[in-house]
């Protein structure tokens, strides 16, 4: 079952029409349905179990372009060379005649009707892209030395979009420069309202020890868990249909040398977390709230809240079970090798034989329990963690987990707040982690306070008007006209944000359906290739067992 | 050791092969077993309720048997740890695999000590033997007595002589042997043991996140809360069936190996013991040889008659003693074979029951949503 061939090269966007990478989802249950989710015999490893193998180039990159899903990246099995060789095959090959770019007019509830030929606009142009691009991340290798060395990946994108430079490239970035990203996009007017994916977190001491060169096998993981997660972090970007769309993110694919990112030293840092909640606990009495008139959005909260709290005692549990299977591991190593011993002072030969047997069987064995314990690790523990993630930056942003405020601050509020050096990264990044509920409560709140201030500029014309002061009132007139401009123009952006929140919550649902149904279907191949190599290794041991007279 | 006695000269009025355990019932803190045994004449069964004492006492019987020549030489079938309701850590360990599996594991112990007693052709001749098979009453309980038998568990300065070297061949390779053997065999146990108790771990693992899927489950009616709600429920199934798949291999591993390995271990220590035995006597004739050398002629005779009686007795036990290995080594590789056999079969009639299960899950989720709009 070589995934690489079934894989046929992208088509051209003339030829399918709204093909999105994940919307063949959409017809899992079609004939073809069984071929995407074909995945290979022995999970691929990228270098998991081989902390001195550099991948070779690989034939093909392209496995996972199904729902930015994770990869199943098992432990290298001793059968599989091609480490590249991934799971899935290109979604967006099969040509299916549906998309499912129809989904947004019919589920989307009565949206204040302000701008309908936008909304159809926003439509047809959704129909019309074809999200043919597919990432990979690969490669990661150690640049420079001591504690100034990081680790760099290599990105390489495949997409028949137009918009790129070419139909295949790659490029070397680093894990800030992926932070980077984040930051531009989370701060972006364009994609206000939009779950924008947050990129995996930083690890001070994971990466210290990359840095300081242990090949142990924890740091081989951290490298393959980053790697991965990276991988994942990309799928979702490049999939969303709007942030395919930004500049930003074609130059970090494309760009040769991408400047380095300077403001990610703050992210996720544990001090700073303290300093924004402080912030946060500050402004909470100033800011004004938000009377919700539409109870979708509350609903929606309510319910990403819940499930949020739901998908964290889910990640723990299955944390729970990879550490019983990697003790699995452990024990299973260390019977083998008692079993290895009675063997060897055995002195019947057949039970000899079939002790020595049984030793290599349970080495086997321990083998296929660590590709589980990945397993559940990369396919589950994985995708949970995204999705508490995803959730959060839904609910709030990703680094404000902890505050479950939900009240926003405003820059000029905020500042006020905090002073000294720390000013400017409050308003940098607190723009950045506000999640797109937050975003289109910010937005009605800048309309409301362009309202009120259009208003006190009326009060001091009217009374400027009284006092006949006529070139004042010149100014003042000017003034009423600007503020009026931006009342209008910030009512649209009210509008058009809650309307792209709208639509973002629902895709986002659409889309965690589809990705955990394609992370399960992973999983029970993996299981189910596992019971059928257990059956062989019980089957050849079978008949030594009972030759032993 | 697994000699079947002749009809002719049976000692028993029933089958010694045979027996069984066939329960274990709970009675305060102590365990009571229901012991069945089929009579020779074909015409029933003997059903007896016997406690851990009355093993005990049983055992004791067997070893006080002095008047038969060379008992000592006999490799004695090991009787299980005294099995506890609420047992502490210490007897925990000391029963291993025994201890799980709600004390079936423990009564399958429990059967094969008492069919390798009835079986052996020394053993089951003495009367204790037929009274605690047979008898409604239970025997008497066992009186403290120093025993003779288990000088290994006694004072430490007999240990010094299990080092002591030896006038036979055989026998010198034969402790040699045998001093390996236990200690591997009860490493593995061990190991195994431990092996078991993470499978169960990972078991009751998988129940808590089937069981937390189910939470997960969204009411309404919008398409793709109802899709992955479904999907929840099936993933709730899946590690269900990998729950009880994993519980599955967990007991295999205990009914088969587990107890395998058990076995090998407690026997390598009974034969480790019967090897003591017959060193200690050879200790007893040199020194006997000494006494009689350097008597004083008023002694000397009474010394060589020591020294005569010591030699002899010296005789009998290496004689069964020889027999006894011969046996041990031929039943323990017949043992292990059916144990791994077993154990193979049924490990791979789960792992193919399992691959079944996941293959009917993995079909069940295709065919779910989410579908197109």
């Amino acid at each position: 079952m070589a995934a690489s061939a079934e894989r046929n090269p992208p088509p051209f966007p003339a030829a399918e029409e709204g093909e999105a990478v994940l919307g063949n989802m959409a017809d899992g249950d079609s004939d073809e349905g069984e071929d995407i989710f074909v995945s290979k015999i022995n999970p691929v490893s990228r270098g998991v179990s081989q902390p001195n193998h550099v991948p070779e180039e690989p034939p093909d990159l392209f496995g996972d372009t199904s729902d930015a899903a994770a990869k199943s990246n098992g432990v290298h099995s001793d059968d599989d060379s091609d480490l590249f060789a991934d799971a899935h095959t290109d979604v967006s090959t099969e040509t299916h005649g549906s998309s499912d770019r129809k989904e947004p007019s019919s589920a989307r509830p009565g949206v204040s009707g302000l701008q309908p030929t936008s909304l159809e606009q926003l439509e047809e142009e959704e129909g019309k892209d074809s999200f043919d691009v597919d990432v990979a991340v690969t490669n990661p290798e150690k640049v420079g030395d001591g504690m100034n060395a990081y680790m760099a990946f290599k990105v390489s994108t495949r997409t028949s979009l137009p918009m790129f430079r070419s139909k295949a490239f790659s490029v070397r970035r680093r894990f800030s420069d992926f932070l980077g990203l984040y930051e531009k996009m989370s701060v972006k007017q364009s994609l206000q309202g939009c779950i924008i994916p947050p990129p995996p977190e930083k690890s001070v001491v994971g990466m210290t020890k990359v840095k300081v060169g242990m090949d142990d096998p924890s740091s081989v993981e951290f490298v393959e868990r980053r790697r991965a997660a990276l991988e994942r972090y990309l799928q979702r970007v490049v999939s969303h249909p709007l942030l395919i769309q930004d500049p930003d993110v074609r130059e970090f694919l494309e760009r040769e040398d991408l400047p380095r990112a300077v403001n990610t030293q703050t992210l996720s840092g544990a001090g700073f977390l303290k300093m924004i909640n402080k912030a946060s606990d500050a402004v909470n009495k100033m800011t004004i709230k938000m009377n919700e008139s539409d109870t979708w959005f509350e609903d929606k909260f309510q319910e990403v809240e819940n499930e949020e709290q739901q998908l964290r005692k889910l990640h723990a549990m299955v944390d729970s079970l990879v550490n019983h299977r990697k003790e699995l591991c452990g024990n299973t190593a260390v019977f083998s090798k008692s079993m290895a011993m009675l063997g060897n002072s055995e002195d019947n030969t057949a039970l000899s034989r079939a002790l020595s047997q049984l030793a290599e069987v349970e080495d086997k064995m321990e083998q296929l329990h660590q590709e589980q314990a990945a397993s559940d690790y990369f396919i589950f523990a994985e995708l949970l963690a995204d999705y508490i993630r995803l959730l959060a930056s839904v609910r709030v942003g990703t680094n404000t987990e902890d505050c479950r405020n939900r009240r926003f601050l405003t820059p000029s509020r905020s500042l006020a707040a905090c002073s000294g050096p720390w000013r400017d990264h409050v308003v940098f990044t607190t723009t950045a982690t506000q999640g797109c509920f937050d975003q289109r409560i910010r937005a009605w709140q800048r309309w409301q306070e362009a309202q009120s201030t259009l208003q006190k500029k009326r009060e001091a014309e009217a009374k400027l008007l009284w006092a006949n002061k006529p070139d004042k009132l010149q100014q003042a007139k000017e003034e009423i006209a600007e503020w009026e401009a931006r009342v209008t123009q910030y009512e649209r952006d009210f509008d058009r944000t809650a309307m792209t929140v709208r639509k973002e919550v629902l895709r986002f649902e659409k889309q965690k359906a589809k990705d955990f149904k394609s992370q399960i279907i992973k999983y029970l191949e993996a299981m189910l290739q596992s019971q059928q190599r257990l059956i062989k290794f019980w089957e050849a041991f079978l008949p030594e067992a009972k030759a032993i007279a | 050791m697994m000699e079947e006695v002749k009809e002719g000269a049976s000692a028993l009025s029933v089958h010694g092969h045979n027996v069984k355990v066939t329960e274990a019932l709970k009675d305060g803190d102590a365990l009571t077993f229901l012991i069945v045994s089929e009579k020779l004449s074909g015409t029933g069964e003997y059903h007896v309720h016997r406690t851990y004492e009355d093993l005990e006492w049983l055992q004791h019987n067997l070893f006080s048997q002095e008047d038969v020549p060379g008992i000592q030489g006999v490799i004695f079938p090991p009787l299980p740890a005294r099995p506890q309701v609420n047992p502490p850590a210490k007897a925990v360990k000391q029963l291993g695999v025994l201890a799980l599996g709600e004390w079936q594991p423990y009564c399958r112990a429990l059967e094969t000590f008492l069919q390798q007693v009835a079986s052996h052709g020394t053993l089951c001749k003495n009367k204790a033997v037929e009274t605690f098979l047979t008898d409604a009453d239970p025997p008497g309980k066992q009186r403290a007595r120093r025993n003779l038998f288990n000088r290994l568990s006694q004072a430490v300065e007999e240990l010094r002589k299990e080092g002591h070297k030896d006038v036979d061949e055989f026998f010198h390779a034969e402790r040699g042997r045998n001093a390996v053997a236990t200690g591997g065999a009860k490493n593995a146990a061990e190991r195994f043991l431990d092996v078991v108790l993470t499978q169960q771990k990972i078991a009751v693992a998988c129940g808590h996140f089937s069981a937390a899927l189910h939470l997960c489950v969204e009411p309404g009616e919008d398409p793709d809360k109802q899709a992955f709600s479904k999907l929840c429920v099936k993933l709730s199934e899946v590690f269900e069936s990998m729950k009880k798949n994993m519980m599955n291999v967990a007991e295999n591993n205990v009914n088969t190996l587990g107890l395998g390995l058990d076995l090998e271990s407690r026997y390598q220590e009974a034969e480790r013991e019967m090897l003591f035995r017959r060193t200690c006597k050879m200790v007893e004739v040199e020194n006997a040889r000494r006494n009689a050398e350097r008597a004083k002629p008023v002694k000397k005779a009474a010394m060589e008659e020591v020294k005569r009686a010591t030699e002899d007795e010296f005789g009998h036990i290496s004689k069964v003693a020889k027999d006894e290995v011969a046996r041990f080594q031929g039943s323990r590789v017949q043992m292990l074979q059916r144990a791994l056999v077993r154990w193979c079969e049924q490990q791979l009639l789960t792992a193919r029951q399992s691959a079944e299960q996941l293959s009917q899950h993995l079909q069940a989720v295709r065919a779910l949503g989410p579908r197109p709009a």
